[in-house]
């Protein structure tokens, strides 16, 4: 093919942002790297951080990363994944309380992260936390109604709600109706059909969609800075009503924090390194079961 | 139309299936316009007529495929039997165990030859590996499939040829034991040969089965069938045996769609 002159514009405008996008992700990855990498050791990885939070390690911020990733999914993927069903697979499409169900999903997706923060403050921590030490409790010390692990879990849980739904639904929307159909006149039940037709050929569209949502939810900071990330604490969270440490919040504790901010600088890159190496390792397993999955599909 | 009712030569006395002053709407759209057919057992009814005559939405009404459609409506009654399958209390599951499918597009499960024959038996509860194994090769060999698949049960459906794979939905059909089969222009999509093997087959199923099929092709239902129907605008035209409908028809339209002069 001849490629006339705006072809050439066209393909060197293209190839110009493409480059500019390289440029950017390999400087950003390369300073991180050049910067964090000789920090990162087995002390660095498995050690409290000291007094001064520049000296030690990193391990309570991992360790509580890791433990409310892990809950905030507990928490947020089941919901998720029910509320696709049902919009996708039992309510009519004509349905008025489905069209609002999904309006209200497309408008929680666009609420900035900060407001969640507020939210889960004012309603978990405020309202559900704080009706519960007033039911259980007599006296005046909060047990729940204050910023937990929990709490911050629940918050980002309703955070990655929204990405979840719109993944799965898009993964259900994939599968053929035609084998809905076929199990339908097979004598099957809905609910046999979902669960051993719809939801088998939508597992891996599914999966990578939930894992996506959670690695966006491990690194959002803004959340969680009401409702449990400690700034320092040097100690594991053992109870869902401890605070705990958390790598980004770690990261923004270092950088605006410190006393010595160019002495926190190294450690400062270490944890960058560690919790994007967290995210990525979710990416590109993302990324393997939907290679996978595929894979699966063909005869 | 002045001719209001199908002229019917011989009223089957062994209907398997009766429907009367059957009637679907979509929304406020008529599909079907007070259709009185009987479905004789152990036979096959041929339902021809040009695009979008309702037939294909008539064949759904008989085992309840139209539920699924959300804005679709059924009056009048159908009878399985003598009973009414839209009757209170029927669950339409309990109907399509009875009343079979297989449709224009061949819809394999992206499963296993085998597992896609066994599905039916498995979600009605089935739980015997020997007679699930029994039933899935009785029904393979029913669909004239076994010879070619028995060494590969365990690959995948969609590696089967578009013919084998229409096979494989009759096989599949047949294994829960139904007592009628509706097919939607089942062989449309496959070629010649293909086409040649699923007709053959039909004509075996008669001899167990009850079929009614939809098909575009006059060839198809003078070939296969015991009975035609013709549906003309969702109307019923007229319903004889396929001998006497290609041959002798009453209806002025029956004539001039069957001779090739519109639809």
């Amino acid at each position: 093919m001849r490629y006339t002159n705006k072809d050439w514009l066209l393909a060197g405008l293209t190839g110009l942002s493409l480059v500019v996008i390289l440029l950017l992700l390999a400087v950003l990855l390369g300073q991180i790297i050049w910067h964090g990498a000789p920090v990162i050791s087995v002390e660095f990885l498995t050690e409290k951080p000291g007094a001064d939070m520049i000296s030690g390690g990193i391990w309570p911020a991992i360790y509580g990363t890791v433990f409310m990733t892990l809950l905030m999914t507990l928490a947020g993927v089941p919901v998720g994944i029910a509320t696709a069903i049902f919009l996708n697979e039992y309510a009519s499409p004509r349905s008025r309380f489905a069209k609002l169900v999904r309006i209200a999903v497309n408008n929680l997706a666009g609420v900035p992260s900060i407001v969640f923060g507020l939210f889960g403050l004012g309603f978990f921590i405020i309202f559900v936390g704080g009706s519960m030490d007033a039911l259980l409790y007599d006296d005046s010390a909060p047990v729940w109604g204050r910023p937990s692990i929990l709490w911050a879990s629940l918050t980002l849980a309703v955070l990655t709600l929204p990405v979840v739904i719109v993944t799965t639904e898009e993964a259900l929307r994939t599968v053929p109706s035609e084998i809905r159909d076929a199990s339908l006149a097979l004598g099957a039940t809905r609910f046999q059909t979902v669960y051993k037709i719809v939801l088998p050929n939508a597992k891996g569209g599914i999966l990578t969609g939930v894992i996506l949502a959670v690695s966006r939810g491990a690194g959002e900071v803004a959340p969680i800075i009401f409702c449990g990330a400690a700034n320092f604490l040097p100690y594991l969270p053992t109870d869902l009503r401890d605070m705990f440490m958390h790598l980004g919040y770690h990261v923004y504790a270092l950088a605006t924090q410190s006393p010595n901010v160019d002495a926190a600088r190294p450690a400062l890159f270490g944890t960058v390194l560690v919790l994007l190496m967290l995210t990525f390792s979710l990416n590109l397993l993302a990324v393997i079961i939907r290679s996978r999955s595929r894979a699966a599909l063909r005869p | 139309m002045s001719e209001s009712k199908p002229a019917v030569a011989e009223a089957p006395t062994n209907a398997k299936m009766e429907t009367r002053n059957v009637n679907v709407f979509y929304g406020s759209n008529q599909a079907i316009k007070d259709v009185d057919l009987d479905i004789a057992d152990r036979s096959v009814t041929a339902l021809i007529g040009p695009s979008g005559c309702g037939k294909s939405t008539y064949l759904r009404a008989l085992n309840r495929m139209n539920d699924t459609i959300d804005s679709c409506r059924v009056e009048g009654r159908i009878l399985l039997d003598g009973e009414d399958i839209y009757g209170r209390g029927v669950d339409p599951v309990e109907v399509r165990r009875r009343v079979g499918m297989v449709f224009q597009k061949s819809n394999p499960f992206p499963k296993s030859v085998f597992d896609n024959v066994a599905f039916g038996l498995r979600i009605g509860g089935e739980k015997d590996k020997d007679v699930v194994a029994q039933r899935v090769e009785e029904s393979l060999k029913g669909a004239a499939l076994w010879d070619e698949v028995k060494d590969r049960l365990q690959s995948s459906a969609l590696g089967l040829s578009g013919g084998q794979q229409q096979r494989l939905c009759i096989a599949r059909c047949l294994a829960v034991w139904p007592e009628v089969i509706l097919m939607d222009e089942p062989a449309s999509a496959l070629d010649p040969i293909a086409t040649a093997k699923i007709e053959e087959l039909i004509r075996e199923l008669r001899e167990e089965y009850t079929i009614v099929i939809v098909t575009h092709s006059m060839q198809q239902a003078a070939r296969v069938s015991d009975s035609t129907a013709f549906f003309y605008m969702g109307e019923l035209i007229e319903h004889d045996k396929t001998e006497t409908m290609f041959t002798r028809p009453t209806k002025k339209r029956t004539e001039e769609y069957i001779s090739g002069r519109f639809g």
